[in-house]
């Protein structure tokens, strides 16, 4: 049989915790500004850089900037120095001015490519989710035309038209648009099956009211997610077409054009080709980043970082 | 099984009609004329119309749609009106450089990414996860060229490791033609390793909150073991899917890959065809790729039994 110590030796083992302070230091709050970006850091991080892009391409004439245009012959091919930041081309051009006036076709073609063809995803994807006899139509076209890899696509249809900003807008577009449909198509049918869809259905709603109150807004939170990387693969594949020569006219900087013009030499002078590259990927990033921090913010469901 | 194999391959004929359809209705459907679009700005009348008749362009649309696809069917793709050489001799002539690329590129990749994307998924949230998943990102922002300027620069202009560019057949031995598709590979990768690693990280993260999981870890079974058999094996899936679909991101990043490697492939084919807008090369290359994608996936489709066994047809 164990034996039971007696009350007070127990009482005397114990050890005695130290006395509670008399106020607990307040707890520190952050101002909603600062808790954001502690929640978001790659949203802020991603938005910041983005934010400074556009700086860059609106305020590129004030930026130290000559003419992207202007040739002097006489200084071509010259490395980085206090005049030229990123040396000239084999035109003689300043590559800094060009590759800051390049933000501008960049982030034309992202911004442009991301808005077309969210409009247009979403109207094919709210008439296939809602017109059932057309959904089987539309989404084998969208098979169709999304088992054509983007990059040739785009190729194809910069081949049978002129050079312009406005084409190569157009053709990025027609190859995103297959992925914006299918998401909004998905999300529309699995909305359908909502109750408060069902309810409104039952109340007599009519379809186009449906459509405005409670499917489009919830369509917009993967729609703006999906915009951004649209956007990241609209700045690479405008990069890649004015790289291979079926993109924006050479008489418009764009970094693709910068990079197309420094291919040939880039063993001997490889900043031609570097300074466009680092923009590029840069922005690509930014534009990443923010797409990543928009959906771990919209989607809370998400796990965060995946 | 062999119904939902023939019911399967049954479908893919209409999207592959589907496609067939719009790159060859593309000639139409673009505003101006097309021959006078692809003769240049210095043809005569002449060349016009003779491009035109070459094309098939002078008669009515479904006339020509039929011709054109009675004449692939038999394996006829057409002139190139640059070369005069048939297009589907061409393609053929190139088509090995861009075989070795893309094997090379996807045995390496899907053997990186995915034990990188189960790493990841299995330390979750700890610093090598972290690690992982921030090159992902960085591997999608990065633009294939730029990776492929900045490992040549390093490995070959400098550290002279590899050899800069160009393309040795394996016939001429095994190293020399290892050696030149070493740095080519690595950067068309990137992005396909990027794609690999998240998805497989992702589904990996959802497998071991499962039961399963739980219960052989409970029965002592190594972490190994766990990852390996019981729980790679069941996101299988989904990650031989997005393999699959990444296919199209590679067939992409091949045409900018080659030019800056210089390697005489499929992807130079096209470039060399943009420039002298050749359209009909075009389109052969456009078709076959489009083609390979569909009916790679339709393997990867195919395979999904042997995969998860409670997929039934």
């Amino acid at each position: 049989m164990t034996q039971f110590p007696s009350p007070d030796r127990t009482m005397a083992n114990l050890a005695v915790a130290e006395a509670l302070p008399d106020i607990l230091p307040p707890i520190r709050r952050r101002g909603p500004v600062r808790t954001f970006i502690a929640r978001h850091p790659t949203l802020v991080l991603g938005a910041g850089l983005l934010l400074l892009l556009v700086l860059t391409a609106v305020l590129a004439p004030w930026l130290g900037t000559l003419d992207p245009g202007a040739l002097a012959p006489a200084r071509r091919l010259r490395p980085p120095s206090g005049n030229n930041w990123f040396g000239t081309d084999q035109l003689g051009r300043d590559i800094y001015s060009r590759v800051i006036y390049g933000t501008r076709a960049s982030l034309m073609v992202g911004f442009g490519v991301s808005l077309l063809s969210s409009l247009v995803g979403l109207a094919i994807g709210l008439v296939s989710g809602f017109v059932r006899w057309s959904d089987g139509l539309i989404m084998r076209a969208m098979d169709g035309l999304m088992s054509i890899p983007p990059v040739l696509l785009a190729i194809a249809l910069m081949t049978l038209s002129r050079g312009s900003m406005g084409n190569v807008i157009l053709a990025i577009t027609i190859a995103e648009i297959p992925r914006v449909s299918r998401l909004i198509r998905g999300v529309v049918l699995s909305l359908r099956d909502q109750p408060y869809v069902d309810a409104a259905i039952a109340c007599g709603t009519r379809t186009p009211m449906i459509i405005f109150r409670h499917i489009l807004p919830n369509t917009l939170a993967p729609m703006t997610v999906q915009a951004t990387y649209i956007c990241a693969s609209a700045m690479i594949l405008e990069a890649i077409l004015s790289f291979v020569g079926a993109g924006t006219p050479p008489s418009i900087p764009s970094w693709g054009n910068i990079m197309a013009e420094g291919r040939a030499l880039w063993q001997v002078k490889p900043y031609i080709v570097f300074f466009p590259a680092l923009f590029l990927s840069t922005t690509v990033l930014a534009v990443n980043l923010l797409g990543d921090g928009l959906r771990d913010a919209l989607d809370p469901r998400m796990v965060k970082g995946v | 099984m062999l119904i939902y194999l023939l019911k399967r391959l049954l479908t893919t004929v209409p999207v592959m009609l589907l496609v067939g359809l719009f790159v060859f209705s593309l000639l139409f459907v673009v505003p101006g004329d097309p021959a006078a679009m692809i003769a240049g700005d210095q043809a005569s009348i002449a060349d016009i119309a003779r491009i035109r008749a070459s094309l098939g362009l002078d008669r009515p649309f479904p006339v020509q749609f039929w011709n054109w696809l009675w004449r692939l069917a038999h394996g006829d793709l057409g002139q190139s009106i640059f070369s005069d050489q048939p297009v589907t001799m061409l393609i053929g002539q190139r088509v090995g450089p861009t075989l070795s690329l893309m094997g090379m590129t996807m045995l390496v990749s899907v053997g990186l990414a995915v034990p990188m994307g189960v790493i990841a998924a299995w330390k979750a949230g700890s610093l090598i996860d972290r690690f992982l998943m921030a090159l992902a990102v960085l591997g999608f922002s990065l633009p294939v060229f730029v990776v492929g300027y900045m490992l040549a620069y390093v490995f070959a202009l400098n550290l002279d490791w590899l050899p800069v560019q160009g393309y040795v057949p394996m016939d001429d031995g095994l190293w020399p033609w290892l050696s030149r598709l070493i740095l080519p590979s690595a950067s068309l990768g990137c992005v396909y390793v990027a794609l690999i690693a998240r998805i497989t990280r992702a589904t990996m993260l959802e497998v071991l909150t499962q039961d399963y999981v739980r219960t052989a870890r409970a029965k002592g079974l190594g972490s190994a073991s766990i990852l390996m058999i019981h729980a790679l094996k069941n996101a299988s899936v989904p990650i031989v899917t997005v393999i699959g679909l990444g296919i199209a991101l590679l067939i992409g990043g091949t045409v900018v890959t080659e030019s800056v490697f210089a390697i005489p492939g499929l992807g130079r084919l096209t470039i060399d065809a943009i420039l002298h807008r050749d359209y009909p090369v075009i389109q052969g290359v456009v078709l076959l790729c489009s083609g390979t994608y569909v009916l790679i996936n339709l393997l990867i489709d195919l395979c999904y039994n042997l995969l998860d066994p409670r997929i039934r047809y």
